[in-house]
């Protein structure tokens, strides 16, 4: 008990960090339709951010948070801005090849920078407590907490606020948004900032979480959240929430039965399962028209 | 030689089996003439395999119009079969006999895979199909890092060379001969049509269904051969080596030398190949270039160089022979 205990708070705190990533992918395919393979690299890239300030100014970890979230919000929107917005009325398949080339370029422009993984100093005093066994740290309940607040907002910001409200007139119908007077180009500029952030921040948590920083984390985390996401119904907020945590889950409970080299196989297999099953993910809708 | 006796010799029908096979006997005294030392013929080898790989993928991703990210994932599965048949099961047994057999096997185990991939595309399509193929390498290339028996993530080491400049001179001409078969063919026909528009293909009779998995098996199958050709020029295969930069890699060279077409896929596996090679002292930042290379294409010419063309010698001879043959005596329908 206090075993499955410990084991669903690693999972609480991966699937966290997926959520915030998967989030991120959700969005932009909510307004563009577009599966964005560069939001990986982004995430990895806010890790690297973290590391960088550090070395130049030794600041404190909510200043950090906030910097990287502002850094990584730029570039998610000049990537917006140079990659993907000439090609908003190309073929489909042109935008998914830009954005997994973006993708590639970042990773190994970082790979060129550092090419070897880098440690994570401490941005914060780990103390660990107890209770009735299960042993839980600072830093689980900030990463948890984090998550779970800028989740919120997010949820806050989508269902509440104008902007949320454009946000999903634009998912609906893009066309006939722009000619009842709604900026789509700036709602959807923001919506690239908004996710860039939340990757961001993602790539700070796990950077303190589990404390390797490497280029090839866009891959090997990042497309996992991506998984997440099309498990949950790509999209969809709360589907992607949900297939973090999912796979989060199952992730954890992998690497507690078998050796850790199975959980890419785990994870995409369930991925493949799913989508024969529920092709639409989980909380996802079928498109109304087809292609 | 006048013109018109000029004019018959090229436009002989004999003319291309004598090129090529002229091409094939010069591929195989090439080594033995010393004329070009072994960086350039493994050179010509990467050009040949990569064109093999090209093509390939231009089936399902130009002609079909589907967006494939899963190629080296096929190739990946061709490698460690042949590779296993060379090195742990018939290590002994004569490279002459050995070597087709074990491309052609290399190529159905991957041809085989293509099936369940062609079934999946069968309801999605676009971004979908996309992740499924996605998944298709993930799967593959982390089941191979699980596997002892082919070494694991170390991999598979010992290979002996036996992709000579004529075999992959002849498995090139195979893939180029058989692809432009099947897409000036009724079948092409129909997989051009899924291209433009699923639905109306459908609706005209063309059995998508069948379209596609043709498609997607013989894509895969020639990726397996291609996949072998290159563990046994390389002499070491590792899972990491099948990767989604391997499959970018590929991705370049179908866009940059033209969807759809066979002339611009050599184009592309020539260009690509020739510049990683000019960019091996870049190290690591060599593969910043391909995938920049590749946003670039998409945003100033996303057919590539020559795209949906393809040069008159490479098509083939059409004659316009009559499909009905009326009959003379057949009377005239009239319109009461």
């Amino acid at each position: 008990m206090k075993y499955l205990a410990q084991q669903a708070i690693n999972a609480l705190q991966l699937g966290s960090i997926y959520a915030l990533i998967a989030l991120g992918y959700s969005m932009v395919y909510g307004v563009l339709t577009m599966i964005n393979f560069a939001h990986g690299d982004v995430f990895m890239l806010g890790a690297f951010f973290c590391l960088l300030l550090i070395a130049i100014v030794p600041v404190p970890f909510w200043l950090a948070l906030i910097v990287v979230m502002g850094a990584t919000a730029v570039l998610g929107t000049l990537i917006e801005r140079f990659a993907y917005r000439p090609l908003r009325n190309a073929p489909r398949v042109s935008a998914i090849i830009t954005a997994l080339g973006c993708g590639l370029v970042i990773q190994n422009t970082t790979l060129g920078i550092s090419p070897y993984a880098r440690p994570m100093p401490h941005l914060l005093d780990n103390v660990t407590y107890q209770f009735s066994g299960i042993t839980i740290t600072t830093l689980q309940i900030i990463i948890i907490g984090v998550s779970v607040g800028l989740m919120i907002v997010l949820d806050f910001l989508i269902r509440k606020t104008s902007f949320g409200m454009a946000m999903r007139a634009i998912a609906s119908d893009r066309a006939t948004v722009s000619l009842l007077g709604v900026p789509a180009n700036q709602v959807i500029a923001v919506t690239f900032a908004l996710g860039a952030a939340l990757g961001g921040a993602a790539g700070l948590l796990y950077g303190m979480a589990y404390p390797v920083v490497s280029a090839a984390m866009g891959i090997t985390v990042g497309w996992k959240a991506f998984v997440a996401a099309v498990i949950g119904g790509i999209g969809n907020m709360r589907g992607a929430v949900l297939g973090a945590f999912l796979l989060g889950a199952v992730e954890v409970m992998t690497v507690a039965v078998l050796p850790s080299t199975y959980r890419d196989l785990i994870a995409y297999s369930l991925l493949l399962l799913i989508l024969i099953f529920k092709p639409h993910g989980l909380l996802g809708k079928p498109a109304l028209h087809k292609a | 030689m006048n013109m018109i006796g000029m004019t018959a010799w090229t436009k002989s029908r004999y003319l291309p089996p004598v090129l090529l096979v002229a091409g094939l006997i010069v591929t195989a005294i090439l080594p033995d003439t010393g004329l070009v030392n072994d960086y350039l013929q493994f050179v010509i080898v990467s050009v040949a395999i990569n064109a093999i790989l090209c093509v390939s993928l231009n089936l399902v991703n130009g002609w079909m119009g589907e967006f494939s990210v899963g190629h080296a994932g096929f190739m990946a599965l061709g490698a460690y079969a042949s590779a296993i048949l060379t090195v742990k099961l018939f290590p002994a047994a004569p490279p002459a006999l050995l070597f087709p057999v074990a491309v052609l096997i290399g190529g159905c185990v991957a041809g085989l895979a293509g099936i369940p991939v062609g079934i999946l595309s069968f309801k999605t399509r676009g971004d979908y199909l996309a992740i499924i193929t996605l998944a298709f390498l993930m799967i593959v290339k982390s089941g191979l890092e699980n596997i002892p028996y082919t070494g694991g993530p170390r991999g598979l080491l010992g290979i002996p060379r036996l992709t000579t400049v004529a075999w992959a001179y002849f498995w090139c001409v195979v893939t180029f001969w058989v692809i432009r078969n099947l897409v000036y063919s009724k079948y092409g026909r129909g997989i051009a049509a899924i291209r433009e528009d699923e639905v109306a293909a459908e609706a005209m009779g063309v059995n998508t269904r069948t379209a596609k998995l043709v498609a997607f098996v013989t894509s895969s199958f020639f990726a397996g051969v291609a996949g072998a050709l290159f563990a046994h020029q390389l002499q070491f295969i590792n899972p990491s080596a099948f990767d989604i930069l391997k499959s970018t890699e590929i991705l370049v060279m179908v866009y940059l030398g033209g969807v759809a077409s066979l002339g611009g896929s050599l184009l592309g596996a020539g260009g690509v190949t020739i510049l990683t090679q000019c960019l091996q002292p870049l190290g690591t930042w060599r593969m910043v270039v391909l995938p920049a290379l590749l946003v670039l294409l998409m945003l100033f010419r996303p057919g590539g160089i020559m795209g949906y063309r393809d040069w008159n010698w490479l098509k083939p001879r059409i004659s316009f022979r009559p499909r009905l043959e009326v009959k003379a005596d057949a009377k005239q329908e009239t319109i009461p």
